[in-house]
């Protein structure tokens, strides 16, 4: 389990934030992205490994109507 | 392509002219943002007046709705109806409205009772009228009474000229109305963007949901733009009125225009954003590419798009038809396009020279402003139609006949899910088959309501209306129809679905005028980032946001540019405050600050709106629209209504009966699973609705307290006079 937007989600071996985005089907083009408290710049999003246990918070700063 | 407008027309709209009242005035200059200044007209005597604004109306109310507000209170009483003759409209530009350095400072508000709700509506809407109207010497138009016949009313700001004419050969549709307009008080091409037209259209007189447009002039297209004042049906009440149209001409407006007090300030506040959206709009919203539209595609992915009468929240052709690459090749991309000077944010898009496949100007080709997010969804997907040729047609007609799109969409869908269950037939419809997608249709419908025949009497009067209508008259089963009927206060919904966010429920349902996502849009805060988990979040957002929101409307200010581009230093904002784009908000305090040589800070900017969002609910209450049932919101809105929507997210809904209700869905009965998902939604919702009253300062019934009317300084005798008999 990770800690996924303050929810339980179930993690696996390998997970990225990368295939964490794909599996949630998140395509808003802009993400804020954090792992334990430290902020992910989009470059990194494929070679950041989330571990068992992390605190991952993908904000959607999305403003609507 | 703009309406060409010959020499013998204007000739003929001249010479069949007769003056009412004409009156010579000395324009009051601006200073600091603000003339003091309302001009008062009455068409039922043609009486017109120059009303100073006393100190402490400008204290409480600030301006725009605050104004719209407070004269409206001072024109009605209790009892008055929408097309009564003392109803008002009410247009205010606010303080910071027309200054020319910082995004989005060009909104006109107008207030109005509403022929939808019956209570108070205000709209926010773009167009040159309001800063010309303040430049010209007045924060506030104040328009009681009904005229005999149809007149225009037309304001010279230069030569300080009003006056009040029968109007009797002009159009009634806005795309030529506001071209003959422009044409005849021009005194030549260059004068013509000196000109602002506010006018309706044909379906507004045989509905409660027209519109205003108010236009601006685009001299690279040489056409009038049309922006609209959709919500509510205050087209409806000015055709009511027999006005054709309101025309403002003002010549000179300048960078210093407002008469702010720091333009220094503004400036480098206005350079600071422009430079964030020059920066990063690309990457970002692409509103300078596809307007608000960019949501569209959006929406689907994250299941919040409205697809047949909003029972569901995606649909497979979303990206084709209204997907950021598909609009790119309708809308004009080569030209900034800003609905007042100096918004470089220019998501007032346009589709040029698309030709018409139906109704009375049909072949013609025309400018189509928009297609906004609001009626892709509206006119397209919640209809179950996917065609982005249909979309821009509806967009049009509703425009130029004077109909909100976000009504007539959320309207035609719930009439196209009646038709499909049954509840209504080809008889009823008189002969319309009514079935999702089916777009000819619906434009049918649209152009029933034009003239008004048909189905599109009957469908114009709204979501509310139809539903008695068809329980009274067609046997319907009336919880049914209140369970899918997307109408709260008897105003349309908005376009997204709520059903995954309790908070943006109460963002629609717990609103001083119904349904519009403008006071609140929460969903993802709550729904994906879960910034706000608890009641208390929830209600702590439902407070704040609707209340600083309001601001936008007390001053003139467009919202898009707050958090339509992001800021780098909103990366080191955690939580939920940023969702308030800090940095922002302190630009707006900076600019009133500047504007008006005022000091505020961020807590009295909230206060600024509270005073005035409080008084607009005891306006309600004036009204008539008391207590947690004047909130009631549709179940739909909550959760699955039907089988097909339950069966359609049914692991989503079996998740979460298992995992927040604590129930195990096993062996459970497809319907026993519904009645335990809704009645925990339902009580969920109850309790959200306990919680903001109670943040909001008001009892559970939605009363503001009268000590809280006193803390923040809205205890006028008045106000207290409606409340007090509560508390007996
Ligand atoms: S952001 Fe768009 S709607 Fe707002 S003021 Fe600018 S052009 Fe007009």
């Amino acid at each position: 389990m990770i800690q996924m937007n303050g929810r339980d989600h179930d993690w696996y071996e390998g997970m990225t934030i990368q295939s964490l985005i794909t599996d949630l089907n998140y395509t808003y083009p802009i993400l804020l992205i954090r792992v334990n408290g430290t902020f992910i710049e989009k470059e990194n999003y494929g070679n950041t490994r989330v571990q068992k246990g992390d605190d991952v918070k993908i904000i959607h700063p999305i403003a609507g109507g | 392509m703009s309406v060409v407008i010959a020499k013998e027309r204007v000739d003929e709209m001249k010479s069949s002219r007769r003056v009412l009242k004409t009156l010579e005035y000395t324009p009051t200059k601006v200073q600091k943002g603000y003339t003091d200044k309302t001009l008062y007209i009455n068409l039922t005597d043609n009486q017109v007046e120059f009303k100073d604004i006393p100190a402490v109306v400008k204290e409480k109310f600030i301006g725009g709705k605050g104004y719209g507000l407070w004269h409206l209170w001072k024109g009605v009483n209790a009892d008055t109806k929408w097309n009564d003759p003392e109803n008002e409209i009410v247009i205010s530009p606010g303080p910071i409205a027309g200054i020319t350095q910082y995004p989005g400072a060009g909104k006109s508000l107008v207030v109005s009772i509403s022929p939808i709700t019956g209570t108070v509506i205000d709209s926010n809407v773009g167009g040159h009228f309001g800063p010309l109207m303040k430049f010209s010497g007045f924060d506030a138009l104040e328009i009681q009474g009904k005229a005999e016949k149809d007149v225009v009313v037309f304001i010279d700001g230069n030569k300080g000229t009003i006056s009040i004419e029968e109007a009797p050969v002009e159009t009634v549709d806005s795309h030529i109305l506001a071209e003959e307009l422009t044409e005849m008080y021009a005194d030549d091409e260059e004068d013509k963007r000196h000109i602002s037209v506010v006018s309706s259209g044909q379906a507004a007189e045989h509905s409660y949901i027209g519109l205003l447009n108010f236009s601006f002039y685009d001299k690279r297209k040489k056409a009038q733009r049309l922006k609209q004042a959709g919500r509510g049906g205050i087209g409806t009440v000015f055709r009511d009125k027999k006005i054709k149209a309101l025309i403002v001409k003002y010549k000179g407006v300048k960078g210093d225009s407002n008469a702010p007090v720091d333009v220094e300030k503004i400036k480098q506040v206005g350079m600071k954003l422009h430079k964030e959206v020059h920066d990063f709009d690309d990457e970002q919203c692409q509103m300078r590419q596809v307007g608000t539209a960019n949501l569209f595609e959006t929406m689907s992915d994250y299941d919040l798009l409205p697809v047949n009468n909003f029972q569901y929240g995606s649909h497979k052709d979303a990206a084709k038809t209204g997907g950021r690459a598909a609009l790119k090749k309708v809308l004009q991309q080569d030209e900034p396009d800003g609905c007042w000077f100096g918004c470089s944010m220019s998501c007032a898009k346009s589709a040029t020279a698309y030709e018409l496949q139906t109704g009375p100007y049909k072949g013609q080709k025309v400018v189509v402003d928009g297609p906004e997010y609001e009626t892709i969804a509206g006119v397209g997907s919640n209809c179950g139609i996917f065609d982005i040729d249909y979309v821009l047609e509806c967009n049009f007609y509703c425009d130029t006949y004077g109909v909100d799109t976000i009504s007539f969409g959320t309207l035609t869908a719930f009439a196209m899910e009646c038709f499909e269950r049954g509840v209504i037939d080809k008889e009823v419809t008189q002969g319309l088959e009514l079935t999702f997608g089916n777009k000819e249709a619906a434009m049918e419908l649209l152009h029933q309501m034009a003239r008004g025949d048909g189905f599109g009497v009957i469908a114009g009067k709204g979501v509310r209306e139809m539903r008695k209508l068809f329980v009274r008259e067609y046997g319907a089963d009336e919880n049914l129809l209140l369970d899918i009927g997307m109408e709260s206060k008897g105003l349309e919904y908005s376009q997204y679905v709520s059903k995954e966010s309790l908070a943006q429920q109460g963002g629609y349902a717990l609103t001083n005028k119904g349904p519009q996502h403008d006071e609140a849009w929460l969903i993802f805060m709550d729904m994906v980032n879960n910034q706000i988990p608890s009641f208390d979040d929830k209600a702590e957002a439902l407070h704040y946001f609707p209340m600083f929101r309001t601001w936008f409307g007390l001053q003139g200010l467009c919202k898009l540019p707050w958090n339509d581009v992001e800021p780098i230093s909103n990366r080191s904002v955690e939580g939920p405050e940023a969702a308030k784009v800090p940095e922002h908000v302190q630009n707006y305090v900076d600019l009133y600050n500047a504007v008006t040589g005022n000091n505020i800070d961020k807590q009295e900017m909230i206060l600024q709106s509270e005073r005035v969002y409080n008084f607009q609910k005891v306006f309600n209450i004036r009204l008539g629209v008391v207590g947690i049932e004047g909130d009631r919101a549709p179940y739909r809105s909550m959760g699955p209504v039907t089988k097909e929507e339950f069966l359609s997210r049914e692991d989503r809904y079996d998740k979460q009966m298992k995992e927040n209700i604590g129930i195990d869905p096993e062996g459970k009965s497809l319907e026993e699973k519904m009645k335990i998902t809704r009645d925990f939604r339902e009580s969920q919702f109850a309790q959200l609705r306990d919680t903001v009253y109670k943040r909001r300062g008001w009892t559970v019934e939605g009363i503001p307290k009268v000590e809280h009317l006193q803390n923040i300084g809205m205890d006028l005798p008045e106000v207290l006079e409606v409340v007090q008999p509560y508390f007996k």
